[in-house]
């Protein structure tokens, strides 16, 4: 490389201090943690473990990836969906009043601090343990899903579209009240516009989200395509854990494109 | 959506000045009824009934209410597993970020000049991310064993496919000026990429992988569930038992490790933005 240029490069202010001391924050922290590298036993049949999996994977059940009954991939990647659909939907009816009270240029700004700490709340309750709560209230199955999902969907949705009501524009509503609008028209003409395209996007990126949150509640028995996967793991059937987890893929995949082809519809026309 | 607009005629308007232009046909109805149909479909599927849920919902208020007040004496049991998990997410996050940055390398088109490399790299990184965190927890437990390493596998997992792939879209974006005149001088490839590119990058690069870890600490919480270590498991164990005070004594120690953890992690991004 040119002489002059590496004169010029090497007189680039120093950060070997920042650097450092960064770099020797970060080692502490490593090393502190080393503990969370304990309990590794990873014997032989670990290992043969592993390729069961992989060989699964490449020579899956057929008649359970391309079987059309109660209990084929089909059905259970369409109960996922329907899952995610619905509870996106129930988060979405909860969360819209809740993020109306929870936006400084609405309510005063106690209000918001109490309905913002709610909201905190019921964000960090992880979904599996709403899950095991639903089970009580509706019994086992794809319906304690929805509720989960609704529940677990609020303190996102809700954030994002907090975000959204704050940006508004009050000067379409000022100038809608100064030729005489009613208050549904400014509604209708005023907030809507504004709010809708952003809203809808939010729905779609969480029903993205809530998609791969609902391949695990079969975990605890909430529905989905989660809890044939664990039955297969757990009975060693290596060739259906592989339909399954390519279905798993081809779903997420599949909608995860769909989802920011539509965002990007939505958002820019 | 072309032969919609076709069998519902577009309005027409002549504007003052003896210009014509149409609106086309409004897509509402078409769009409440693909709703409609979809959520009939679902709520047949999921077998979702607003009765049973408003007669069984007392069932959900009071396990709620018996997490009320939380058994604090608890605590002592608890901190440990929560560091633990802490520490999982942590070292998870870390290793994921760090194995991230060749592979975003590798991925962006603008610096690896080979389709082929760059289709592979993400379609790995396609294939890792579509696993759900949990069912590769899960699986890390069949290989490694029960254990913390099992959980901080499959959180490594999870951080190296999400910084990857936000990394190579960000690096795709950046500003190729200074590189190229770097090439031209004669500098190699590591080289000039180091020096251009990633000051440019690394604000980006920093302020995921923080995300990466906030996101981690809440998701680790539940890893445990499949016996992949951290504060999961004594959750599991004492839902299982009913002690629904100590559970609420575990929600509350999360609550605030996550608060701490964010407020921290949110102002690092600040500073770094």
């Amino acid at each position: 490389m040119n002489k002059k240029l590496e004169t010029v490069l090497s007189k680039e202010p120093s950060r070997r201090v920042q650097y450092s001391i960064t770099g020797a924050i970060l080692l502490i922290l490593l090393v502190s943690s080393s503990p969370a590298l304990g309990g590794a036993n990873m014997t032989s049949k670990g290992f043969e473990i592993g390729w069961n999996i992989l060989t699964g994977i490449f020579t899956p059940d057929t008649s359970l990836l391309f079987g059309l009954g109660d209990s084929g991939v089909a059905y259970l990647i369409l109960q996922t969906i329907a899952i995610a659909f619905l509870g996106t939907l129930v988060g979405a009816v909860i969360a819209v009043p809740l993020s109306f009270i929870s936006a400084t240029n609405i309510v005063p700004r106690p209000v918001v601090l109490v309905t913002r700490f709610i909201i905190m709340a019921i964000r960090t309750v992880p979904s599996l343990v709403y899950g095991l709560m639903f089970i009580r209230v509706t019994g086992p199955g794809p319906f304690a899903g929805v509720m989960t999902l609704a529940i677990v969907s609020i303190g996102m949705i809700s954030k994002l579209f907090i975000e959204t009501i704050e940006d508004l524009d009050t000067g379409i509503l000022e100038s809608l009240d100064a030729f005489g609008s009613t208050l549904f028209q400014k509604i209708r003409y005023g907030i809507l516009p504004q709010l809708g395209s952003d809203f809808i996007s939010i729905l779609v990126y969480r029903f993205d989200m809530n998609l791969r949150e609902a391949t695990i509640l079969g975990l605890v028995g909430a529905g989905g395509i989660g809890a044939p996967m664990i039955f297969a793991l757990s009975a060693y059937h290596w060739h259906q854990v592989g339909a399954i987890l390519i279905g798993l893929f081809l779903l997420v995949f599949i909608v995860e494109i769909l989802s920011d082809k539509l965002r990007q519809k939505i958002l820019h026309g | 959506m072309k032969l919609y607009d076709k069998l519902f005629d577009a309005e027409k308007f002549t504007l003052t000045n003896g210009k014509t232009v149409s609106q086309k046909f409004t897509r509402m109805p078409l769009i409440i009824l693909m709703l409609l149909i979809g959520i009939t479909v679902s709520v047949w599927v999921t077998g979702f009934s607003l009765t049973m849920l408003f007669t069984n919902i007392t069932g959900f208020w009071q396990i709620l209410a018996s997490m009320f007040p939380p058994k604090l004496s608890y605590f002592f049991q608890v901190w440990r597993p929560l560091l633990m998990t802490i520490q999982m997410s942590f070292f998870g996050s870390f290793f994921g970020s760090l194995m991230a940055l060749p592979f975003a390398v590798l991925a962006a088109s603008n610096i690896t000049n080979n389709r082929v490399i760059n289709l592979v790299v993400r379609f790995i990184l396609t294939v890792v991310r579509t696993i759900p965190t949990l069912v590769s927890a899960l699986i890390a437990t069949y290989i490694f064993g029960l254990g913390t390493f099992a959980g901080t596998v499959a959180i490594f997992l999870f951080s190296f496919s999400f910084v990857g792939k936000q990394l190579f879209e960000y690096i795709e974006t950046v500003d190729m000026g200074a590189y190229e005149a770097l090439t031209a001088t004669g500098a190699d490839t590591p080289r000039a990429f180091v020096t251009t590119i990633f000051p440019q990058i690394l604000p980006t690069y920093l302020s995921t992988a923080l995300f990466a870890f906030e996101g981690n600490v809440r998701y680790a919480a539940i890893l445990g569930y499949v016996g992949a270590g951290g504060i999961g498991m004594i959750l599991n164990e004492k839902i299982g038992w009913r002690e629904f005070q100590s559970v609420g004594m575990i929600l509350l120690s999360i609550f605030v490790a996550v608060v701490i953890i964010e407020t921290v992690s949110q102002q690092l991004r600040k500073y770094l933005s």
